[in-house]
C-alpha cells in the first residue's frame, strides 16, 4: 500500500531523516513511535508532499509519489491528519467537513458526510458552529472526519491524542481500531507508546531520523530497545 | 428643508453602493488574504480608463462593456498576483506592502504618461439623465450603479459562502497548511482571490465612470475612503463592506451638505472614530 525506501528529507541545510525503510500494508494499523525531534513530523510532511524528500523512494498504491505534488497525493487516497489538527477555525463546522471533499465529487461528498457523521455524531449537532469555538476533543473528532472526507485509502494521524484527556485518548484509540476494522489502512505516528502498540499490527521506532527498531507491535513493546529509543540511552 | 435632506441622504445611499463595491474588492484582498493593497486605487483607475476608452472610442456604453471590464481586471488582478506580488512577496507582509505600492506607483505614471494629467469624462444623454421620483430628481446613473453594485455583493457572498472555492479562499487565509492537506494549492487561490477582489473593481469602474471624472489620480479619491470602510465594516466582513460603504456614503453627502464641501468630509473621520471606539473589530468584525 505504502512503501518507503531510502528517504532522506530535511529542511534547507538540516537534514532530519537519514534513510527511512517503512512499509505499510492494506489493512495494517503500523505505529511510528520516537523521541521528540526524531524526524516523525518530517516523515509525515515527505509522505504527503509538503516537503521535498532529497532522495529515496515514496511509493503509494503501486506509483510513485516522492516528488508528486501535494495535490495529487491526496487526490491518490493519501490523507494526512497534521499535528495541531490544523482545522480551519473561522469556519464551520459543515465548511471545514466539505472542503475536506474538496477534491471529490459531489455524490461522494454527501456519501462521505453521512458517514462521518456516523462516526461522529457530535459533529452533526455542532454543524453550523465555527471550528475555532469549539473544544480540543471536538476540534481533533473534526480534523479526523475532515481528513475521512476525502476518502483516504491510506490515513496518517500525526499525534491525535496530543492535549487529549485520558479518557478521551481512551475513546480515540478505540475508534482508530474501528475504522481499521472497517477496512482503512492507518499509519498512526504517536508519543502514547502502550496505547499505540495495542492497536497496531507493527510498529517502527524512528531515532535520530532513522529506523531504530522495528515489528510486530507485542515485539517493539518488550523490546528494550524502545526505551533506550525515548530515553536517549542508545 | 426637508427635501434637501432627503435628497442628500438618498444620494450618498446611492454612492455609497458604488463605496461598497469598490469596498468589497478590498475586503476580500486585506481583510480576507491580509493583503495590504495599496494598488486598490490604481487598479479602479485602470478600470475607468479602460471603460471610458471603450466608450469614447468604440462607442460601447459603460454597462455594456461592464462584463467584459470586470473579467479583464479579473485577469489583469490575477497575474499581477500570480507574476508579481506572489513572486516579490513570498508570504512576508512587508514585502507584499512595498509590491503593491510599487505596482501603484507604476500603474499610475504610466497613465500619466499615456493619457496627460486631464479629467475626461464620457459625453452623452446617459451623464445628466435624471429620473423624477416625487419630489426628487435622482441621477440615473447613480440609481443603476447601487442597483448594480448590491446584486454584485450579494453575488460576492453568496460565492464565498456557499461554494467550495470560496469556502478555500477564507480557508487558505487563515491556515494555508492545513489546506494543503486537504490538496488546495494556496498560491493559486491567493492569485484567484486576488483577481476576483480587482474584478469588482472592473465592475465599479464601468459604474462610476458616467457619473465622474477619469483621471490618473482619480484612485487616490476612492482608497482611503475603501480601506476606512473595510475597516469600519469589519475586517473581511462582507455585510460590513456594504453597510460601512452606504454608511460612508451618507455620511460624507450629509456632511457635505452640513458643514460645506471642504469640511464635510471630517465627517468620515467623525463616524469611523465613534464606531471603532464602541466596536473596535468594526461592525460585522468578529470577535478575535
Amino acid at each position: 500500500m505504502l512503501e518507503v525506501s531510502g528517504l532522506h528529507a530535511g529542511y534547507g541545510a538540516f537534514a532530519v531523516l537519514h534513510g527511512i525503510d517503512l512499509v505499510l500494508r492494506p489493512g495494517e494499523i503500523v505505529a511510528v513511535l520516537g523521541a521528540n525531534g526524531a524526524g516523525k513530523t518530517t516523515l509525515n510532511r515527505a509522505l504527503s508532499g509538503l516537503i521535498r524528500p532529497r532522495s529515496g523512494r515514496i511509493v503509494f498504491g503501486g506509483v510513485e509519489t516522492t516528488q508528486a505534488g501535494h495535490d495529487a497525493i491526496v487526490r491518490a487516497g493519501l490523507i494526512h491528519v497534521p499535528e495541531g489538527r490544523r482545522i480551519f477555525p473561522n469556519l464551520t463546522v459543515r465548511d471545514n467537513l466539505l472542503l475536506g471533499a474538496f477534491l471529490r465529487g459531489r455524490a461522494e461528498r454527501g456519501r462521505n458526510m453521512a458517514k462521518v457523521l456516523a462516526i461522529f455524531p457530535r459533529l452533526g449537532e455542532r454543524m453550523g458552529q465555527l471550528a475555532g469555538s469549539m473544544s480540543g476533543g471536538e476540534q481533533q473528532m473534526l480534523a479526523i472526519g475532515r481528513g475521512l472526507m476525502a476518502e483516504p485509502r491510506v490515513l496518517i494521524l500525526d499525534e491525535p491524542s496530543l492535549g487529549l484527556s485520558p479518557l478521551l485518548t481512551e475513546a480515540l484509540f478505540g475508534l482508530i481500531a474501528r475504522l481499521n476494522a472497517d477496512g482503512l489502512s492507518i499509519l498512526l505516528v504517536e508519543q502514547n507508546v502502550i496505547q499505540s502498540l495495542a492497536i497496531a499490527h507493527r510498529a517502527y521506532v524512528i531515532e535520530h531520523g532513522a529506523v531504530a527498531l522495528e515489528g510486530p507491535a507485542s515485539m517493539v513493546a518488550d523490546d528494550p530497545r524502545l526505551k533506550a529509543a525515548y530515553l536517549g540511552l542508545a | 428643508m426637508l427635501e434637501i435632506y432627503t435628497a442628500a441622504l438618498i444620494n450618498g445611499l446611492l454612492i455609497g453602493g458604488v463605496y461598497a463595491l469598490v469596498a468589497l474588492g478590498l475586503t476580500l484582498i486585506y481583510g480576507v488574504l491580509h493583503i495590504v493593497n495599496f494598488a486598490h486605487g490604481s487598479l479602479l483607475m485602470v478600470a475607468m480608463f479602460a471603460a471610458w476608452v471603450l466608450a469614447e472610442k468604440a462607442g460601447v456604453s459603460p454597462y455594456a462593456a461592464l462584463p467584459v471590464v470586470a473579467c479583464g481586471m479579473f485577469a489583469v488582478g490575477w497575474a499581477l498576483y500570480r507574476y508579481v506580488i506572489g513572486r516579490v512577496s513570498r508570504g512576508e507582509d512587508r514585502a507584499i506592502l512595498l509590491a503593491t505600492l510599487g505596482v501603484s506607483v507604476v500603474l499610475d505614471n504610466l497613465f500619466l504618461a499615456i493619457f496627460g494629467g486631464d479629467t475626461r469624462q464620457i459625453e452623452g444623454d446617459l451623464t445628466f439623465a435624471m429620473w423624477e421620483v416625487g419630489p426628487l430628481l435622482l441621477a440615473v446613473p447613480k440609481v443603476i450603479a447601487f442597483g448594480v453594485s448590491l446584486v454584485l455583493a450579494g453575488g460576492l457572498w453568496a460565492f464565498m459562502a456557499r461554494t467550495d472555492m470560496g469556502r478555500a479562499i477564507r480557508a487558505v487565509a487563515k491556515e494555508p497548511e492545513g489546506a494543503r492537506l486537504m490538496g488546495i494549492r494556496p498560491e493559486r487561490v491567493f492569485a484567484l482571490a486576488y483577481g476576483i477582489g480587482i474584478g469588482c473593481l472592473g465592475a465599479a469602474g464601468c459604474l462610476l465612470l458616467p457619473s465622474f471624472f477619469v483621471s490618473p489620480h482619480v484612485g487616490s479619491v476612492f482608497v482611503l475612503v475603501a480601506f476606512t470602510i473595510v475597516v469600519l465594516g469589519g475586517m473581511g466582513s462582507f455585510p460590513g463592506a456594504v453597510v460601512g460603504g452606504l454608511l460612508i456614503g451618507v455620511t460624507e453627502s450629509l456632511g457635505g451638505l452640513v458643514l460645506g464641501e471642504s469640511l464635510g468630509p471630517i465627517g468620515i473621520s467623525l463616524v469611523f472614530i465613534a464606531v471603532l471606539l464602541l466596536r473596535p473589530t468594526g461592525l460585522f468584525g468578529a470577535a478575535r
